[in-house]
């Protein structure tokens, strides 16, 4: 496995007038009534792979947005430990967390957060400008930006001037101005129309590709989730449920709550093929396929193939394992496994 | 099932039916419960002079603020060399009234477009072609040092009552205060201070006018969307930063509205300050009005209105303007089109100025003048419908002022404070009937009862008679809605007028009495009303009316039924500022010729009284403040209620 950058250790936020204390009593008695107090995340252990995108889904209320921000310290933890390259952030000082804000991290907020009396341009450089560059850098790095986002030409415009889409995609530019090592995007689709928000993800999807980052990604909707993730995180009431792959949650849901979200899932178009191989027990007959496609992607091939154990390979071309298509094709129609 | 309620309004007919007892059994009470007994009077001005005495002798303070008033001194000298040539350092003045004319005209323009252009620069125009150039630019010179003054105040005192919550909760009620004491209780204490003039007419205006401003900030600064606070910590501002460049700029509608209602506060406080020997518009009024020359005091009134309009329209352009890009690769010439032309209009002006004397000031004997025909005018209107207003004002003191004065003066202060117990117990419990037993109880000791109860008796019947006349108008008004945009900026307009201005009418019809009075009250209480009738009206969620309408509900069943509860809120809000207007109005319109508090009040500040102006003042305020109490806890209710 590759090196850890974020690291969780029970972490808790409670909002209320005494929360360490209440932490304090909970952790003694778990019956203790939490009348006046808010429980937005609790005990919550995760560890962030670097290059890793993680998708932390869960409903309104669920604790996903508290967690972002427990992550960036935008607001103080009342228990556990956040640890960024192995550096426990909550013994940072004001001066080095602004240092750490400037140097690694770059955030996309829900209703994106810009300045309403700064044009396009200055939006995008703020970020640099607070790091004191001069303004000729930093207005060609956020020409820069903005060239990557398809905004080139509204430089000058404010942004009330714009879309909602065309807003976001400044949003974007702006966090990724300072070459951030970890982005964090708070349900940044989320307010847009669904024909934008589609448009946004193949975009999103794109510059993800370009940019190897660590990927903090904050969502409500659950197919966003699995088009996007490398692994996911179900949050309800504060608490992680399951954080795993894809394939592996509508596989495998932890719990019953799990599975009613992913009860109405087309597993077909989620579920690759490598999730499916099993050790071969003899040699592979046939033309492998790739462990990558989806069940969907395969579905002609399933139909009209005879062969009872499908070979699949890695990227490399090695096979790894066999599929049985009697499993695949149960998945493709939608059959309990 | 009892609710709180119903206790409450049981226990508030009991103290209604106290008050009637107390009032009925008048001729058996003892002296005691009739008028407040000597031992319950207490010497609050004698105290308040006390304090007054120690900060202004032993405590130095003095010296503290003939520092500060020295600097605006100095900064009014310079302003009054530059517009009226007052010679004072940088002795440069004046400069010639084309050029500040066009200066307006292009602000107006760069702000709003032609029609705010043409409205700036026609105002200072006629300013100047009615040979009021002097008196408006000494007006000016104080609005133009006072107001930075005030914004930048303001400004400071929202951001620190921001940062700390304490200094809020402090400065909380300080504000409140300060915003329902009438203007003379300002005047007496700067007098004692300062003296009187200019100096002490900018110092006045310069108090007066920070509250608004300080409240705009602190509301501007709590409504940044927390995202965009966010945004600036992950960009790595420091708080300073964040403060600078991401707080105060996205607050900066609020801010540049706080700074409009800082300039309008501003006019109406130099115009009243004439009473302390502010020269200017308002002591050329001042002396007009007492001297009942009409056609003269309508030019100086129209003066005023031009002013305040302009004034008000241009800030709230600069408040509201959204802002827009430019061309991006545009000249630096392209850029600043409206600069060049400003600066060259200027130059070119001066030039003018220079060759024809006209344009650099005009004399007194060359100046325009309409006074002679509004004279005539008015004189013939006056005889056409005198003998309308001759019975009206018959008709109003005989019939409704004096006896309704009599009455108020007639019951016992015991029954009308178990009264407004009564209403506030009805409207909020225990804890509204204690709190208006508390302020009307100080008025009580305050030994100025009487007085106190002549000016209840002006605001009540002239509240009255605006909700007559405004709610009327306000629902006609909202059933349409180009009307009710239009009838929306009559009042607007109407408001930003200084409230001196009013009086100009009502005596040219009534003459100097109580009807005048109660007139000029009426109109100024009746914007209010209208406007948030209206408001309130269009402001109705359409589902609802639809609803009332496809359950077959008629015109008249919609607005009873479902317009006016649901727009009952809003309405109350202006019944509220109809109360504070009408206070702050009767105290004003003391000058010509009220019984009330305001008539001592001016008495203080010509002996320079300062424990009894403040106590007079406290005693209006605290009738202010309780109606306040009173209205905005019944609309909280009504809005909790009604889930808006």
């Amino acid at each position: 496995m590759s090196e850890t950058v974020i690291s969780c250790l029970g972490v808790s936020k409670i909002f209320g007038p005494d929360p360490v204390a209440h932490l304090a009593r909970l952790k003694a008695d778990p019956q203790t009534s939490s009348v006046g107090y808010v429980q937005a995340v609790r005990d919550v252990d995760l560890d962030i792979q670097r290059g890793e995108m993680l998708v932390v889904m869960g409903l309104s209320g669920s604790g996903k947005s508290t967690l972002v921000r427990c992550l960036s310290r935008l607001i103080d933890i009342t228990g556990g430990t956040v640890t960024i390259e192995g550096q426990d952030i909550a013994t940072l000082s004001e001066s080095a967390l602004i240092d750490l804000r400037r140097r690694k991290m770059g955030m996309v907020f829900q209703s994106f957060g810009l300045l309403p009396h700064r044009t396009v341009l200055d939006n995008v450089a703020f970020p640099l400008e607070m790091r004191g560059q001069d303004r000729s850098t930093r207005y060609a790095r956020a020409r820069e930006m903005l060239e990557l986002v398809g905004l080139k030409g509204r430089e000058a415009y404010f942004p009330r001037e714009l879309s909602g889409g065309q807003q976001q995609r400044v949003g974007i530019a702006r966090s990724l101005a300072i070459e951030p090592d970890i982005w964090f995007l708070d349900e940044p689709f989320s307010a847009l129309d669904p024909l934008i928000r589609r448009e946004m993800q193949d975009e999103f999807l794109r510059l993800k590709g370009l940019l190897n980052k660590t990927i903090i990604f904050i969502t409500h909707d659950f197919d966003e989730a699995l088009r996007l993730a490398d692994r996911i995180a179900i949050m309800k009431d504060g608490r992680i449920e399951q954080c795993d792959t894809p394939d592996q949650i509508v596989l495998h849901p932890a719990t019953e709550y799990i599975a009613k979200f992913t009860a109405e899932i087309d597993r077909a178009r989620v579920v690759r093929a490598g999730s499916l191989a099993r050790q071969l027990s003899g040699a592979a007959e046939g033309e492998a396929v790739a462990a990558t496609r989806t069940i969907r992607d395969l579905a002609r091939l399933l139909v009209a193939d005879r062969r009872e154990v499908i070979p699949i390979a890695d990227t490399e071309g090695k096979i790894i394992g066999g599929m049985n298509r009697q499993e695949a094709l149960d998945v493709l129609l939608g059959e309990a496994t | 099932m009892t609710s709180p309620a119903a206790r409450g309004i049981g226990m508030a007919g009991l103290l209604f039916a106290l008050a009637l007892c107390l009032a009925l059994g008048k001729l058996i009470l003892p002296e005691g419960l009739i008028r407040p007994p000597e031992w319950l009077v207490q010497p609050f001005a004698d105290w308040i002079n006390a304090a007054f005495y120690f900060l202004q002798n032993d405590l130095g303070l003095m010296s503290l603020t003939r520092a500060f008033s020295d600097v605006v001194e100095w900064l009014l000298d310079v302003t009054a060399n530059l517009l009226y040539g007052k010679s004072r350092w940088p002795n440069i003045g004046p400069i010639p009234w084309i050029v500040i004319a066009v200066t307006a005209f292009m602000a107006g323009y760069a702000l709003k477009g032609w029609r705010l252009a043409a409205l700036s620069g026609g105002t200072f125009v006629w300013i100047a072609l009615m040979g009021q150039w002097k008196w408006a630019m000494e007006t000016l010179s104080v609005i133009v040092v006072a107001a930075p003054f005030s914004v930048f105040l303001g400004l400071l005192m929202g951001v620190l009552a921001w940062r700390s919550p304490r200094f809020e909760r402090v400065l909380n009620p300080i504000l409140n205060i300060a915003q329902s004491l009438p203007h003379f209780a300002y005047m007496i204490p700067v007098v004692v201070f300062i003296g009187v003039g200019p100096k002490a007419g900018a110092i006045v205006t310069i108090i007066f006018s920070v509250p608004p401003m300080i409240r705009m900030t602190l509301l501007g600064l709590k409504k940044v969307p927390e995202e965009v606070i966010e945004a600036g910590k992950m960009a790595g501002s420091t708080r300073w930063q964040l403060l600078t460049r991401v707080r105060i700029p996205t607050a900066r509608s609020e801010i540049l509205i706080g700074v409009n209602q800082v300039i309008m506060q501003c006019l109406a406080m130099v115009v009243l300050a004439s009473f302390i020997g502010m020269p200017g518009l308002g002591q050329k009024l001042l002396q007009l009005l007492q001297s009942l020359k009409i056609g003269l005091s309508v030019e100086i009134g129209v003066t005023i209105v031009l002013l305040a309009v302009t004034l008000d329209r241009l800030s709230k352009a600069w408040a509201l303007r959204l802002p827009e890009h430019g061309a991006p690769s545009a000249q630096w010439l392209q850029r600043n089109r409206l600069l060049v032309i400003w600066i060259s209009l200027c130059a070119a002006g001066f030039v003018l100025a220079q060759l024809v004397p006209y344009l650099h000031e005009v004399e007194r004997r060359q100046a325009l003048s309409v006074a002679g025909p509004i004279d005539a005018a008015m004189d013939q209107v006056i005889r056409l419908i005198a003998p309308v207003t001759a019975w009206l004002r018959w008709f109003l003191i005989t019939w409704v002022l004096i006896p309704m004065r009599d009455a108020y003066l007639w019951l016992p202060f015991t029954a009308v404070l178990a009264l407004l117990a009564a209403v506030g117990w009805a409207v909020g419990g225990m804890r509204s009937a204690l709190i208006c037993l508390a302020y009307f109880g100080l008025i009580a000791m305050s030994g100025w009862w009487d007085r106190a109860m002549i000016t209840v008796y002006m605001v009540s019947i002239s509240v009255l008679i605006a909700a007559l006349i405004g709610l009327p108008v306000g629902i006609w008004a909202a059933c349409n809605p180009t009307r009710a945009a239009r009838i929306l900026l009559i009042c607007d307009t109407a408001q930003t007028f200084p409230s001196f201005i009013y009086l100009i009418p009502v005596i040219m019809l009534f003459g100097v009495n109580d009807v005048a009075v109660v007139a000029a009250v009426v109109v100024f209480a009746a914007v209010p009303i209208v406007r948030y009738t209206i408001e309130g009206l269009c402001n109705v969620p359409p589902e609802l009316v639809e609803a009332a309408e496809m359950s077959g509900a008629n015109r008249r069943q919609t607005l009873w039924h479902v317009q006016l509860p649901m727009a009952l809120p809003t309405m109350l809000v202006g019944a509220n500022q109809s109360v504070m207007f009408s206070l702050f109005m009767v105290i004003i319109a003391a000058f010509i010729g009220t019984q009330d508090l305001g008539q001592e009040m001016q008495r203080a500040l010509s002996s320079t009284d300062v424990g009894k102006g403040l106590v007079l003042g406290f005693a209006v305020a605290f009738m202010g403040l309780m109606t306040d109490h009173l209205i905005s806890r019944w609309s909280d209710d009504r809005k909790r209620a009604l889930g808006v």
